[in-house]
């Protein structure tokens, strides 16, 4: 085992950790904390509630797509300002933000989790949330969720 | 100040704060947000089996698992702190077609009548929460992103391939709520 030090990416993680300088324990804390803030508007905003996604996908609302349309419109806001200003973290570095690259797999994969983001009414993030509003069965998707990301991780090469 | 934070947050403000999640974890750590790869950690973490795609340094996106562990923790917060007690208030369609499907109790954030520790073993069980969840994993990785990692995220940074399976997340989703759905519930 030589862990720690194999830095060879066969497949960079597609929401990656850019920054070189290293956190322990205590400097993650800081990501659980941002995670708390996140899960708490995720169930005050009540995003996490499969009647929303029905809602939604009945078009009978406006809420989540005044949701998701104010949260993509701040994020564009806040990227162009950090590149238009060249702001760096606080840690001096120059933000990196990784291009997406395309293939068939937003097509296919996309589609996927779209059938399933229907009948769960979550995406991982509020599968999380609804664990921790002590909907306990939701370990079972949370469970199988990964045993598809393993799946897929084992027939990778052929299915992109 | 405690009974106005009680109340359901609305879109603008709920949105514009899940926004700045964008901004915050790129300045405070040079972080991309998206929540899907914290599945693929756990499989690098606990079941490698020697696959490629698993073999990386999952160590350092470590913060990725601090952070799906920290939306646990709000999320619990929230609920025994924060709650209303009121069930959500839905549109008027949406009631009439969850009553069509036979479920009856529309508290809580999800129903019972589908996702109660009691529906594990059965056929309902099955459908919801394995093949449910199988599919957003499956998915989301074929993908390379969920709702965060492509459509907030990607779309932030101008992604044109996020929008595309933005465009896919929504797609499916209408599908299985107009064509499959009606059809799954009178299985039940």
């Amino acid at each position: 085992m030589n862990k720690e030090i194999i830095e060879k990416l066969p497949e960079a993680c597609e929401a990656p950790n850019s920054q070189k300088e290293k956190e322990g324990f205590m400097g993650n804390l800081k990501y659980l904390l941002i995670g708390a803030v996140f899960g708490l508007v995720f169930i005050k905003g009540e995003i996490v509630s499969w009647y929303r996604i029905q809602e939604m996908f009945l078009l009978d609302s406006f809420h989540m797509y005044g949701v998701i349309g104010s949260a993509v419109i701040t994020g564009v806001i806040s990227v162009f300002l950090i590149k238009r200003f060249n702001i760096k973290t606080i840690h001096g570095e120059e933000v990196v933000i990784k291009p997406k690259v395309f293939n068939k797999g937003q097509v296919y994969g996309g589609l996927i989790f779209g059938l399933g983001w229907a009948l769960t009414g979550a995406c991982p993030g509020p599968l999380y949330a609804q664990l921790g509003a002590g909907y306990f069965g939701i370990v079972i998707t949370i469970l199988s969720a990964i045993a598809g990301v393993w799946v897929f991780g084992k027939y990778r090469d052929k299915l992109i | 100040m405690i009974e106005f934070i009680k109340q359901p947050w609305p879109w603008y403000v709920a949105g514009p704060l899940i926004g700045l999640t964008v901004p915050l974890l790129l300045l405070l750590g040079n972080k991309s947000l998206g929540i899907s790869s914290s599945l693929r950690h756990v499989c690098a973490m606990c079941v490698p089996a020697g696959i490629k795609f698993f073999d990386y340094n999952w160590r350092k996106e470590v913060w990725n698992l601090f952070f799906v562990a920290g939306i646990i923790g709000g999320a619990f917060i929230a609920t025994q702190f924060l709650a209303n007690d009121e069930p959500i208030i839905l549109g008027e369609l949406t009631k009439s077609r969850l009553s069509t499907y036979g479920l009856t109790d529309l508290g809580g954030l999800i129903p019972s009548e589908l996702f109660g520790i009691d529906q594990i073993l059965s056929f309902k069980g099955f459908v919801f929460f394995v093949l449910g969840g199988f599919m957003v994993g499956f998915g989301t990785r074929y993908a390379g992103g969920c709702t965060s990692g492509h459509t907030i995220m990607g779309l932030s940074n101008l992604q044109w391939p996020s929008l595309v399976a933005t465009i896919c997340f929504m797609i499916g989703g209408f599908a299985m709520t107009h064509l499959i759905l009606p059809h799954l519930f009178k299985l039940f």
